[in-house]
């Protein structure tokens, strides 16, 4: 068992650089046919955005690896939740991350701050975890 | 405000017929891919990722079920008086792993429908539990999606 994290502590950042073939594998193992993900002509011309739309669950999608790869095999995750709050686009390099925010030594329970934020530094899916890593002797 | 009627809401509690789906290591599998994992259990169809259900229970239709924009009709949800939809959240209560070989059954509810007043007019906001079950009924996730239409 290691140290338990304090608040404060910060999650290892995961940058995300998504292509065309990253965002169609995403889609197509949803069977997404939103074509703001792979149309381009329809996603600009018609729906007036500035490029392919990033799908927004996989945004969710990494900040739930972010704590699970962080937790590793210290702990379970209880509860994710996530708000799409801005869009991304193909191009974009996207960061992943978090913060802990309250420990209760007595459960091993922590709550975690996430985010993903763009390069120019807006967060446009935060996000909130629950997490219960294993005590020592439990 | 006042763009809910009665009629509206009388949509709330609305379910839809229970789904059942069988795990598979090669779906677990593309799902890891897609997203870019790193763990090996992932990768290899071992166990499902943290948001593996949500492309689990995403709605197969057939291609004349799909709106012109791709975006397949969602029969659970009544007709809205603001089609524009924003900003997405989801809720995820973990019970359980997702193992290859599981048999799961989701039921989707409409929860809730109400209305604020945002900065540029009206909202309209939605909510739909998930619950994901073995088939004697214990729980393995339980997911409520908020959308937001103006």
């Amino acid at each position: 068992m290691t140290a338990l994290p304090k608040p404060g502590d910060s999650l290892p950042e995961r940058t995300h650089k998504p292509d065309n073939v990253q965002l169609f594998f995403y889609n197509a193992a949803l069977w997404n046919a939103h074509r703001i993900h792979f149309d381009l002509p329809y996603a600009t011309d018609v729906e007036g955005y500035p490029g392919l739309v990033i799908a927004g669950p996989l945004m969710g999608d990494w900040l739930g690896q972010c704590v699970d790869d962080w937790l590793g095999e210290n702990g379970v995750l209880l509860n994710l939740e996530y708000s799409n709050r801005g869009a991304a686009y193909i191009g974009e390099t996207l960061t992943a991350g978090g913060e802990v925010k309250t420990l209760d030594a007595a459960t091993g329970e922590a709550t975690l701050d996430l985010f993903i934020r763009n390069a120019a530094g807006a967060v446009i899916t935060p996000g909130k975890a629950l997490v219960r890593f294993a005590l020592a002797g439990a | 405000m006042g763009l809910l009627t009665p009629e509206l809401l009388a949509n709330i509690g609305k379910a839809a017929a229970p789904r059942t789906e069988v795990v598979t290591r090669r779906d677990i599998r593309k799902y890891a891919i897609a997203t870019n994992q790193r763990q090996r259990k992932y990768l290899d169809g071992d166990e499902a990722p943290p948001l593996y259900h949500v492309a689990l229970f995403w709605d197969v239709v057939e291609l004349n079920e799909l709106n012109p924009d791709g975006v397949s009709i969602d029969k659970l949800l009544p007709k809205f008086p603001l089609e524009r939809a924003m900003a997405g959240g989801l809720n995820i209560s973990y019970h359980s792993k997702i193992r290859p070989g599981d048999v799961l059954v989701g039921h989707r509810t409409l929860t809730d429908i109400y209305e604020k007043e945002g900065r540029s007019g009206p909202l309209i906001f939605y909510e739909v539990v998930l619950k994901v079950q073995r088939e004697d009924g214990s729980p393995v996730i339980t997911e409520k999606t908020t959308r937001l239409l103006r």
